[in-house]
């Protein structure tokens, strides 16, 4: 890393974002068959497509933060971003502390063992050492509801158990920063408020938090500080009513525009009706 | 109780550096739950369980012992057949399944590889060590039967044994952390390595001496086979296992240790480059997969 020239980023920060540029590649012929068929056709064989453009973000140790913005305007990018499953082309990303991330929380867990194993295995992936593992093992189980069924095989499990287990090993995780996207989305609703305990728990001991959630109702309820998104730029960055309310006018302007190519005759009956969203 | 202090003394970091396969022998506990999933969850369900890991072997070693050493006669030109021919198959399975698995390690983590971070080398890493695991049960019939024809442990032996395991283990890591890197972007790899597997199996003196290629191929082609790390691997474990029991009259193949020391340092030099070579396109497997 070269030093950089602006003023170092405050002892206070936990999550330093500076100008970052994130191209993604889309390739539409994998084959040589499908190759040439493009070229033939004079078809351009991949297109380019910037996720992000000079994001720059600074978010300060203990925060809690939302991410708000339509489907494909660079949230989960930003937080892969953040949790270094990706790096960026240009700019910088850095963090202090052990980041974990409840990122699609299923994905550590192998449907193939029980939950048992799977509570060490997933809890190893996302950074817990054998001891902290063991510390918490009750309190995992207890949370996740799934005591009777810790012994059989994760595959038998109901999507509801699946996901309350995977939820409950990540926030046991207890990192730095933690990155959550989309995963308040599951559970019936006295789980879903029991998450929601949770993540304020995590967040009354001083962790930084980065949400991703399509719920502005919820965010809002949640988060000090709101960061709205649209193609790959920050648009907002403020108190999260306000940042709630462009991604509320986001959505009308896409459905509106939907309504348009649908059918242009009954657009203008439409734009009104397109508001109450979210 | 269970809240860890927030380190503020930390420094600003960037994520997703530290990785590399001194963090994956670091995090020693991941991996050793990595290899067990692997096991686990491959004979989940089946009665045999791990049993299934002899008999793969023991099949091999059937088909081979009965066409080649009893129909086609490589009983009565080797000494000892079953014994010669099982201690180059050891290793040769060994090296095939490293680079089998290892090739499929990363595609086969695509999820965990989108989505959390952890040093990417953990996932050949914990291949290779399965591997490992599958090769003890054949290791240990092979020593009982080199037993049985009248082996009995030798320094030179152990140390030719040694020598031939390294090679091996040294060499299929490294070609395994390249192909798994290139297989992220291209697929076709994977095909490739299981036919190269069946030219692997012919490629090295197994199931037939090498003096076979003395006499049948051109001189270059018996230098061209000659250097090949596994010829010298197979011969060493040859030597190590099988020749100490054998009846004599038996050559190996000239300058047996020097070249063994050649193919170690290829080993090693294809290994450095492998893992070279895997941790620059790491950087890339989340978004390609």
């Amino acid at each position: 890393m070269t030093p950089s020239p602006e003023p170092s980023p405050a002892e206070t920060s936990s999550i330093v974002i500076d100008r970052v540029t994130k191209n993604f590649t889309l390739r539409h012929a994998r084959s040589i068959k499908e190759m040439s068929v493009r070229a033939l056709r004079r078809q351009s064989l991949s297109d380019r497509f910037r996720a992000l453009d000079e994001v720059s973000i600074t978010i300060d140790q203990g925060e809690t933060v939302a991410l708000m913005g339509l489907n494909g305007s660079g949230k989960s990018t930003l937080l892969k971003l953040i949790s270094g499953v990706m790096q960026p082309d240009e700019g910088s990303v850095r963090v202090r502390g052990r980041v974990a991330g409840l990122i699609d929380v299923g994905a550590g867990l192998h449907p193939e063992l029980t939950g048992r194993e799977n509570v060490f295995l997933n809890g190893a992936i996302l950074g817990m050492s054998r001891a902290e593992i063991l510390g918490k093992f009750d309190a995992i189980v207890e949370f996740s509801g799934v005591e009777r069924f810790l012994d059989d095989q994760v595959k038998f499990y109901s999507s509801g158990m699946f996901m309350r287990l995977a939820f409950s090993i990540a926030a046991h995780t207890e990192p730095d920063v933690f990155l959550i996207d989309e995963v308040l989305a599951v559970g019936d609703p006295p789980f879903r408020e029991k998450c929601l305990d949770r993540i304020r728990e995590l967040r009354g001991e001083g962790r930084t938090m980065v949400v991703v959630a399509h719920d502005i109702k919820m965010l809002v309820g949640l988060c000090d500080r709101g960061i709205t998104m649209r193609q790959g730029r920050v648009i907002f960055d403020g108190p999260t009513e306000e940042a709630g309310r462009l991604v509320r006018e986001d959505r009308a302007a896409r459905r509106t525009a939907a309504a348009l190519a649908d059918r242009p005759a009954a657009a203008g009956a439409r734009t009104t009706s397109g508001e109450s969203g979210g | 109780m269970t809240v860890t202090p927030i380190r503020v003394d930390d420094g600003l970091r960037v994520p997703g550096a530290g990785g590399g396969l001194r963090r994956t022998v670091q995090n020693r506990y991941l991996l050793r739950l990595l290899v067990r999933r692997e096991l686990r969850a491959r004979y989940k369900g089946s009665l045999l369980g791990l049993g299934w890991s002899y008999v793969r072997p023991a099949v091999h070693f059937a088909v081979y012992f009965y066409v080649i050493g009893v129909f086609l006669g490589m009983d009565r030109q080797i000494d000892d057949f079953p014994v010669y021919l099982f201690a180059g198959m050891v290793l040769v399975n060994l090296f095939t399944e490293t680079l089998h698995s290892a090739t499929r390690s990363v595609t086969g983590n695509a999820a965990l590889v989108r989505k959390v971070f952890l040093p990417r080398e953990m996932f050949p890493a914990a291949s290779a060590l399965v591997s490992l695991v599958h090769f003890l049960p054949g290791f240990l019939i092979l020593l009982g039967g080199a037993v049985a024809t009248g082996w009995r442990p030798s320094p030179a032996g152990v140390g030719a044994a040694v020598l031939g395991f390294t090679i091996i283990v040294v060499l299929g890591f490294g070609v395994g952390l390249l192909c798994a890197a290139v297989n992220v972007f291209f697929r076709d790899l994977e095909q490739a390595v299981d036919i190269s597997m069946i030219v692997i199996t012919w490629s090295v003196p197994m199931i037939y001496p090498w003096t076979h290629v003395r006499t049948h191929a051109p001189g270059w082609v018996l230098d061209v086979y000659l250097a090949n790390p596994l010829v010298s691997a197979v011969s060493l474990f040859q030597r190590a296992f099988w020749y100490p029991g054998a009846d004599g009259g038996f050559a190996f193949p000239p300058d047996l240790y020097a070249r063994a020391c050649e193919s170690l340092a290829v080993s090693v030099l294809v290994f450095i480059a492998g893992h070279a070579a895997f941790a620059r396109m790491q950087k890339r497997f989340a978004q390609e997969l």
